[in-house]
């Protein structure tokens, strides 16, 4: 039987390995991926929540405004990114160290 | 302990995420790490559908597989020379990151295993919810239009002013500078 425990022990996982991917990579299109993977933790917890709220569904509609929002983060951040790529020549994060280029 | 189909399923939906989360935290290669997340995004809406969210897992699937992945290759393709080499990420802070997200999920799982979990509607603890009668899209439109119609408008204004300003960010530079 799948209990609540179920769906957050997957999205404690999901959520940790996010963090690491973070943390560890250089390439700055590799930490949004690992953002999204935080995302995604994030919304398995509030859908699972959500089950135990057939009246209202307000965790559902949460991870739908989350799911917007990522969508809309993921564009400018993109956007940022390509703009940093004319700049530097680099998308290595640790490479782009001066503000006023 | 019995194990019955579901709970089959379910165990390899999250071995599925787990497993491709894992290979994109130890792969060098960008191209690599996004084809990956395709997994993961389909387990995750897996995952919604055995939460009783059917909406939310077709809107899963539609956004981040058909939109924010394609947007990441594409991020990819235009801030790399292809020059034949693969596109590879440099990794640097195993030591910290990795304790740190250990810790993390420690402190997580101990709050999930010892925590005890009240709801309002005990008789859902079980989990069996009747499939075909709960179609969330119904009442999930009615919320949206009732209740939380004021988050609906500033969440459509944000994405046309995270879309414009994306637009504005990623064009060519010489139309203000000349």
């Amino acid at each position: 039987m799948i209990t609540i425990t179920h769906y957050l022990i997957i999205s404690a996982l999901l959520f940790s390995i996010g963090i690491a991917v973070a943390l560890t990579k250089k390439n700055a299109i590799m930490v949004l991926i690992g953002i999204e993977l935080v995302f995604n933790a994030a919304n398995i917890n509030l859908v699972a929540f959500s089950r135990y709220d057939q009246t209202m569904l307000q965790g559902q509609v949460f991870a739908l405004f989350i799911i917007v929002v990522a969508a809309a983060e993921t564009a400018v951040a993109l956007a940022i990114i390509l703009k940093l790529y004319h700049h530097y020549r680099s998308t290595e994060l640790d490479k782009i160290n001066q503000l006023k280029g | 302990m019995y194990m019955n189909l579901e709970t089959i399923v379910f165990y390899l939906f999250s071995a599925i995420i787990v497993i491709s989360a894992l290979l994109i935290l130890f792969t060098r290669n960008v191209l690599y790490a996004a084809f990956l997340l395709i997994f993961t995004f389909l387990g995750v809406a897996a995952i919604y559908v055995f939460a009783g969210a059917d909406f939310l897992a077709i809107t899963q699937i539609l956004v981040y597989v058909g939109g924010v992945l394609v947007l990441l290759i594409f991020g990819v393709m235009l801030s790399h020379r292809l020059a034949g080499e693969p596109v590879l990420s440099g990794q640097h802070n195993w030591f910290i990151a990795l304790l740190l997200s250990a810790g993390i999920f420690v402190l997580l799982l101990q709050v999930i295993l010892k925590g005890t979990f009240y709801f309002q509607q005990p008789n859902f603890n079980t989990g069996n919810i009747e499939p075909v009668n709960n179609s969330t899209i119904k009442l999930l439109g009615f919320q949206l239009m009732t209740n939380f119609v004021f988050p609906f408008e500033l969440v459509a204004i944000i994405l046309l002013v995270a879309l414009i300003g994306a637009a504005f960010l990623a064009r060519k530079q010489a139309l203000n500078q000349g």
